[in-house]
């Protein structure tokens, strides 16, 4: 039988100042934890909210992204008459070739510059994209040179107001809208006409295709028809799975976050070690007293792992508190995908909350091992006589 | 070997007990090879000075020191043959101890510390509350049952001790030194109600003290001296 879970709760809270300190380096180690698996997970997010399972995406065999592939025109127009294909009110095919162009602008402030991308669109590629939507302003209009950027790009760049100017390549570009793309990966990204872009940027063939198929049997027969097609060395498969496959960037992140929670957590590990150790001295004559009272050293051993696990539970749901803060931050950085600015933001989900505490429930639990085994060990005669 | 009837006539049977420490290179006898009966219901006080052994004694008939030789039967049960985990379960169920500092888990209030020894018997709730009420009752701390140990007197304090030592009911109950760290008033009082347990509830108490005037109270008293029995 255990002993009372009160008795462990009510040492913690009397013993609040020798604990304080670890649990609030418990908190830290479950702060930064946290917040750099939120980072990895609101750039994921970002990629994989971003397909629609109803369309297909196509670029060239052997490229893992847009910015790196070309599709010829030939092959555009080849594609153009797939039956697989769905069609609008007007029996014109849904399918958008896409020009994807790198371009290097000033952030706002001393930032520096940094590489955005450019997508050159038609007006069927916008329809195939509608969780993207016009906030302010208006649509460019093809031939005007003009360009809509994201809201979150325009937060972070020099000139991305409706009405201001940037220039690139030598051309200046105005912009009329500002769009959201409602956490996908879109809101990395400035969209104009797709042939202006071509010639604006001497592009002579497209990046990707991006089509609606009738069904999840016509996907599957024109993924399969594409992919056999010796003459088309193209790789088509579903928007949704080469999002996906876009989330190559959080790998290194989620391993920045578990090398420096790991690193950090040693040093909490031995701090909580430290405050039980301290506990146990404090409390030799008690443990001598429940064990003449018949508590058996198990229950000695569990109460003390216990109380560490209560000490480093606090530390967590601290930490997930501190955390929170930066649920929602919009941050940018390199996409190894695409070479552009990503745009995300920090996204703390349940399931990385309680991983947070469990986390701070491990390291309690390893941290008072030592200190619970010293307490159950105690000869009960020596336990009574100490001070 | 002890014969069966020598060991259901009396509570505490003991046969040439021994207990010899390690100090470095020299053995020291704390006990040596006593023999003592002690009978249901008596109020035993144990005397002597300093290093006698009466608290190793004590302790060995508790279930809490192991002896280097000899035996210990309480009830029936050579305890000095009980594995540690054996010897725990025999303690919930059959020994209350009380401590001359008291011993009282500072965190847990006076019912709370009282209900300890029970929550390792398979009494519930309702049980567990009718039992710690009536032990607290039986030493006039009824009305205290939510105070923390901070909160009590030393003469509170021991009379907690006690209710927690007579909550599972034990036949034994062993006090080392209960009144050495209480007033005169405080100490008439614990003693009274040792006295009370054994005359009215046919306890059998065994405490160890300094104190002549304590061990008057109880109903035969023995001396030690260098781990002897000296009457």
């Amino acid at each position: 039988m255990a002993l009372p879970l009160t008795y462990n709760v009510r040492n913690v809270l009397v013993r609040w100042r020798a604990t304080l300190a670890t649990i609030l380096g418990i908190a830290l180690v479950v702060a930064v934890y946290v917040s750099v698996q939120a980072m990895a997970t609101g750039l994921e997010k970002s990629s994989t909210n971003t397909g629609d399972p109803r369309n297909v995406m196509i670029v060239r065999k052997g490229s893992t992204a847009e910015s790196s592939s070309q599709v010829t025109r030939e092959q555009f127009k080849l594609i153009n008459y797939l039956p697989q294909i769905a069609r609008d009110s007007k029996n014109q095919p849904l399918i958008s070739a896409d020009v994807v162009v790198l371009i290097n602008l000033p952030r706002r402030g001393d930032g520096g510059e940094a590489n955005v991308l450019l997508r050159g669109i038609s007006p069927v590629g916008i329809a195939l994209r509608p969780q993207v939507t016009l906030v302010e302003g208006r649509w460019f209009t093809p031939g005007k040179r003009e360009v809509v950027v994201s809201r979150r790009l325009a937060a972070r760049f020099a000139n991305f107001e409706v009405g201001d100017k940037f220039k690139t390549g030598g051309k200046e570009l105005t912009v009329t809208g500002i769009m959201d793309g409602n956490n996908t990966a879109f809101d990395s990204e400035i969209w104009m006409d797709a042939d202006e872009s071509r010639s604006l940027f001497d592009r002579e063939n497209y990046s990707s295709l991006l089509l609606r198929v009738l069904d999840a049997a016509a996907s599957q027969t024109l993924i399969a028809r594409i992919e056999s097609d010796k003459r088309l060395p193209l790789h088509a498969l579903s928007e949704v799975d080469y999002y996906k496959s876009q989330t190559k960037t959080a790998v290194p992140i989620k391993f920045l976050g578990d090398f420096l929670a790991t690193a950090m957590s040693i040093g909490a590990i031995f701090a909580a070690m430290n405050t039980m150790y301290a506990s146990v001295g404090a409390r030799t004559r008690e443990i001598g007293t429940l064990r003449v009272l018949g508590y058996r050293r198990r229950s000695i051993l569990a109460s003390f792992l216990i109380e560490g696990a209560f000490l480093a539970f606090i530390g967590g749901l601290l930490g997930c508190l501190f955390s929170l803060f930066i649920n929602g931050y919009s941050i940018g950085t390199m996409s190894f995908q695409s070479w552009s600015e990503t745009v995300f933001s920090f996204r703390i989900t349940p399931w990385l909350a309680v991983k947070g505490l469990i986390f701070s429930v491990i390291v309690g639990i390893v941290g008072s091992l030592l200190p619970a085994i010293r307490a159950a060990r105690l000869p009960v005669i020596a336990a009574l006589k100490s001070v | 070997m002890l014969s069966q009837v020598m060991v259901e006539a009396n509570i505490v049977t003991i046969r040439k007990l021994s207990k010899v420490y390690q100090q470095g290179d020299i053995n020291v006898t704390a006990l040596n090879q006593i023999s003592l009966d002690i009978r249901a219901g008596e109020f035993l006080t144990l005397m002597g000075p300093s290093g006698s052994g009466k608290s190793t004694l004590l302790h060995i008939i508790a279930g809490i020191d192991r002896p280097t030789g000899g035996e210990c039967h309480v009830q029936g049960v050579d305890v000095t043959r009980l594995n540690e985990s054996e010897l725990a379960d025999w303690r919930n169920q059959n020994v209350g101890f009380v401590f001359q500092t008291f011993n009282l888990i500072p965190v847990l209030t006076a019912y709370e510390n009282v209900e300890l020894p029970l929550l390792l018997t398979r009494l519930n709730r309702q049980q567990r509350r009718h039992q710690v009420n009536t032990a607290l009752e039986l030493v006039g701390l009824g009305d205290r049952s939510h105070h923390l140990p901070r909160q009590l007197s030393g003469g509170q304090e021991q009379r907690v001790a006690i209710a927690r030592a007579l909550v599972t009911s034990p036949s034994l109950v062993v006090a080392d030194e209960p009144t050495g760290n209480l007033d005169s008033q405080s100490a008439h009082d614990v003693l009274g109600i040792l006295q009370t347990l054994s005359q009215t509830a046919d306890k059998t108490v065994i405490m160890v003290t300094h104190d002549p005037k304590a061990a008057a109270f109880g109903s035969r008293t023995i001396h030690l001296e260098k781990g002897e029995l000296t009457n």
